[in-house]
């Protein structure tokens, strides 16, 4: 008896030490604050607690889509073109409603089936093409549903991937950027400790298209003024594009440029883009290219010295200047820059595009001040609260209330300690959860004790009365746990987010508490009886 | 010490007290709920922009609703929060109230409306609501300690470091509050020049905003939709485990039970015009928690009651179990109530729909495995045997042996 008693007293303190240490780690010193900063380390607040930023967004998926179709438009336009066939449009009768389908009309009857071989060699086995019923040489071209989930899913990694490179950039310390559960195709991003939601909208929403082309004519005036100089037809191959001083709702006057649709350098062949004060004390942006893209441009500039390339972001000619010799892999964009716009479209160079376009479902910006007297107003609900019922416990059940308060404690500190390890983020509905904890291990205790009592009332030998009140309580402790444990599995299954992090508290929370109201506190009511003189009354 | 010492309450013999109780109680919530004002579901689940803004001094209420007023906004909920003095407000606009381009734009609408009726400075900027990236720019572009301009490569750094350290001190000293632009001479760092550049460019607007919360519709229609599923088959769960413990009639009742006191508090709230989101949901299943755990205790002990009393009716067997249970179920829910109090008065803005849920849900949830679930199983379990003693009572005539007291107990 006083053997087991002596292991099962190990045990218990080997568990509490652990725990101890799961919650503080090792501090690097024995000073409070040292342990307070290890603690602090270990135990992550989330965002309603500690402020920061909670943000969902959709990723039109779509987008993706549309973009596939019309390369692949493209690349079956000129294919047709080089084979020989003849047809009077292709393109998309419905882009919004049906984006993943375009239309082929005017198919010659005679090269209809040589059409469909072509279509089915160029695009690959993902797509159909069928006639349409009662228009000949009409052809519906499709891709596969699996297919355009399978472009859906990769938008969404790709959205992912960028808003993550870009939002590291901004040094938020531990973002969480993941599919979102709730919808299909979102984001949820998390910044704790960040609330400027202005630049992180900013740097998130950028495009910042870069492509790099040679300039075939301009500037002109306007958009007409070009146009005419061509009687209103632009050359094959070409694309009149506006320059950067052309706001989006102006008249349309300013400087227009001719350049090639065919760019030299895209933003995927950079490696690297960095800000940089210019000579006359502005900002500008320097790039450097891949050794693939490096060489493509070297090639190109060696062989157009005297003429004008243009560097164009989003569809505006930022710069056009005159090529004055071959020019490898270094580049520059310059134009009139603050220091916040050359760093943040250095950052979106650097990043890479976003397959789709984003819109936001959700923003919830916290105030560090309210997440501070939300945590202190808390702590001091819960102390208040623990020391009534602690106070109440010890003065209603005397010695035993020292066992109902010890195994309190030892249960938080195993709660605490358990979401520590697995690094799970301490919310409001968490603190809920734990509230809930706190209730039932009273309530276990309680359970017991008064059992106890009842079976000294009936008159029991005290060792006999422990011994049934344990036993007994112990079957309705188990069917209450376990009760709520099912509810708890099954919330944290189908609950948003918010509900699941009340599940885990509470789980873990119920399992620790079996341990500490049922075997923790058995172990001691077994040494108060192993000390207990003959005849004493036990204190309860 | 002792409080309860061998009652014998004939709760049973009062069902009908209980039952016309529960009544009223539904009745009211359920009347408040379809006829009153239902209850305000927060932006979380209408979507919608909800603003919390602090004040310096008590929040001017009829000077921010004229303000929202001037940009259609009139129709805004402001709600002080409790315990702030007043000096607290939420400002609430549900999607309704707002254009498509409306919710990007909402924070900074109730901010411009903010600055136009309370007055701002021209060419100034607000310290109490300026970020760290824009105080880093404005200093960087003043340069007051020269780093800047004698190009030092960490200049940006350390002005950034500087603006942090001078927020930081706003927010977590000063609560959001800065009492003067002088006070920052606190800030290690702060230098005369750079309170004098402080002084050129800002000033201090008496109100700082704590947070921001905007919702879009299809995010509040999931969320409803799946917090409403996760809670019912959480029930069901609980249902079936019950079921398979005991008999299927004690997991109707124990769920029957926990829905009275979800409906009931939910009639509260709307009542009381206390607003739910999803830390309410939170409190929810908290109780839904308790008035289980209560239930099951109760439902226990009448368990082991019929092993040892073969020969009382049930009603009695369920009586006696009740006033065994009785001052651990009074224990247990005093003491609950007693810290759900104590987060009621301390726990601060943020908990205060969940600690009210809380209060009211413990002594309905309580009450309810008392007076709903426990008699709502003997009566199904005393009519079920009414039903079948004729048959067994022909039976019994056939072979001449008694059943009856098998019957009578329910097993």
């Amino acid at each position: 008896m006083k053997r087991t008693l002596f292991w099962k007293s190990v045990f218990i303190v080997v568990i509490v030490l652990a725990c101890l240490a799961g919650i503080t780690g090792i501090p690097k010193g024995l000073s409070w604050s040292a342990v307070r900063r290890s603690m602090a380390s270990r135990i992550h607040l989330g965002l309603d607690l500690q402020g920061g930023m909670h943000l969902v967004l959709q990723v039109h998926v779509n987008d993706a889509v549309r973009t596939q179709m019309a390369q692949d438009i493209q690349r079956l336009q000129a294919d047709l073109a080089k084979r020989g066939i003849a047809y009077a449009s292709i393109a998309q009768p419905n882009p919004h409603r049906q984006p993943a389908m375009f239309m082929v009309r005017g198919i010659p009857e005679a090269q209809s089936g040589n059409f469909q071989g072509e279509v089915q060699n160029l695009l690959g086995p993902g797509y159909s093409v069928t006639e349409v019923a009662g228009q000949p040489g009409s052809f519906t071209v499709r891709l596969a549903a699996s297919e355009v989930t399978a472009l859906k899913s990769r938008a969404l990694a790709q959205s992912i991937e960028t808003i993550n490179n870009r939002i590291n950039q901004l040094g938020v310390t531990e973002p969480t950027i993941r599919p979102n559960g709730l919808g299909a195709y979102q984001i949820l991003v998390e910044l704790p400790g960040y609330s400027d939601l202005g630049r992180v909208k900013q740097v998130m929403q950028e495009t910042a298209m870069l492509e790099i082309t040679g300039v075939k004519g301009g500037p002109y005036n306007s958009q007409a003024d070009a146009l005419s100089q061509f009687n209103g037809i632009l050359p094959e191959g070409e694309t009149l594009l506006p320059g950067k001083s052309i706001g989006a709702n102006s008249n349309g006057a300013g400087q227009w440029y001719l350049v090639s649709s065919l760019p030299v350098v895209t933003g995927s062949d950079l490696r690297d883009a960095q800000p940089n004060m210019s000579s006359t004390g502005g900002w500008e942006v320097d790039f450097t290219l891949t050794r693939d893209g490096g060489q493509r441009f070297a090639q190109f500039t060696g062989a157009n010295i005297g003429r004008s390339l243009a560097v164009i972001l989003d569809g505006r000619v930022q710069e056009a200047a005159v090529i004055q010799a071959r020019i490898s892999d270094q580049g520059r964009i310059t134009g009139n820059f603050s220091r916040q716009s050359a760093s943040d479209l250095a950052l979106v160079l650097r990043s890479g595009a976003l397959p789709a376009s984003i819109s936001y479902l959700e923003e919830e910006v916290v105030g560090p001040s309210l997440g501070a007297d939300s945590i202190h107003s808390g702590i001091l609900a819960a102390l208040v609260g623990f020391v009534a019922v602690a106070g109440f416990m010890l003065v209603y059940y005397k010695g035993a209330g020292i066992n109902a308060v010890l195994a309190l404690v030892l249960n938080l500190i195993i709660l605490m300690a358990y979401m520590a390890w697995v690094d799970a983020t301490l919310t409001l509905p968490g603190i809920a959860g734990i509230i809930l904890t706190i209730g039932m291990a009273v309530d276990s205790n309680v359970l017991i004790f008064e059992r106890i009592r009842e079976e000294r009332r009936n008159d029991k030998p005290i060792a006999s009365a422990v011994d049934i009140g344990f036993s007994r309580a112990f079957r309705t402790i188990l069917d209450t746990h376990v009760t709520t444990v099912v509810s708890a599995v099954f919330l944290y299954l189908f609950g948003t987010s918010e509900i699941k992090g009340f599940a885990i508290t509470l789980t873990a929370g119920l399992i620790a508490n079996l341990f500490t109201a049922v075997f923790v506190s058995r172990v001691i009511f077994d040494y108060e009886l192993l000390r207990l003189p003959r005849g004493a009354e036990l204190s309860i | 010490m002792e409080f309860f010492r061998q009652t014998n309450i004939d709760f049973l013999g009062k069902k009908w007290y209980f039952l016309a109780l529960t009544m009223t109680l539904f009745v009211i919530g359920m009347a408040a709920l379809a006829y009153y004002h239902g209850p305000r579901l927060g932006i979380d689940f209408t979507g919608g922009t909800m603003v919390d803004v602090k004040f310096s001094q008590p929040a001017p209420i009829s000077k921010i609703r004229a303000g929202l007023s001037k940009i259609g906004l009139g129709a805004s909920t402001i709600q002080p929060v409790g315990y702030s003095g007043g000096k607290e407000v939420l400002i609430s606009v549900s999607l309704k109230h707002l254009t498509k381009s409306g919710l990007e734009t909402g924070r900074r609408d109730i901010e411009q409306a903010l600055y136009s009726v309370l007055g701002k400075p021209a060419g100034k900027a607000d310290i109490n609501n300026v970020s760290v990236p824009q105080l880093t720019g404005f200093l960087m572009q003043k340069d007051p300690n020269g780093w800047a301009g004698s190009g030092d490569p960490k200049a940006e750094a350390e002005y950034q470091a500087l603006a942090t350290a001078m927020l930081n001190q706003r927010d977590r000293v000063w609560g959001g509050l800065a009492p003067s632009l002088g006070a920052f001479s606190q800030v290690p760092g702060v230098t005369p020049a750079v309170l004098q550049d402080l002084r050129v460019g800002y000033y201090i607007s008496p109100f700082y905003i704590n947070s921001v919360n905007i919702v879009g519709p299809e995010v509040g229609a999931q969320l409803r939709g799946q917090a409403v599923k996760a809670v019912l088959l959480a029930l069901l769960g609980m249902l079936v485990y019950i079921a398979f413990r005991f008999e299927w009639i004690y997991g109707v009742a124990a769920v029957v039970a926990v829905f009275h006191d979800v409906l009931i508090t939910l009639g509260m709230f709307a009542l009381f015009r206390i607003t739910m989101d999803l830390t309410v949901i939170a409190a929810f299943l908290t109780l839904v928690g308790y008035s289980m755990n209560d239930t099951i205790v109760v439902f226990d002990r009448v368990r082991e009651n019929l092993k040892i009393m073969r020969r009382d009716k049930l009603s009695d067997i369920v009586n006696r179990s009740i006033n065994q249970t009785l001052s651990r179920t009074v224990l247990t829910s005093g003491l609950t109530f007693l810290s759900v109090l104590s987060l009621l008065a301390l726990g601060g803005q943020v908990l205060r729909g969940f600690s009210f849920a809380m209060t009211f849900g413990i002594l309905v949830g309580t009450y309810s495995s008392i007076a709903v679930a426990a008699p709502m199983m003997v009566a199904y379990i005393d009519w079920r045997n009414r039903r079948q003693r004729p048959l067994r009572a022909m039976a019994t005539a056939k072979t001449g042996r008694t059943q009856g007291e098998k019957v009578a107990r329910g097993r």
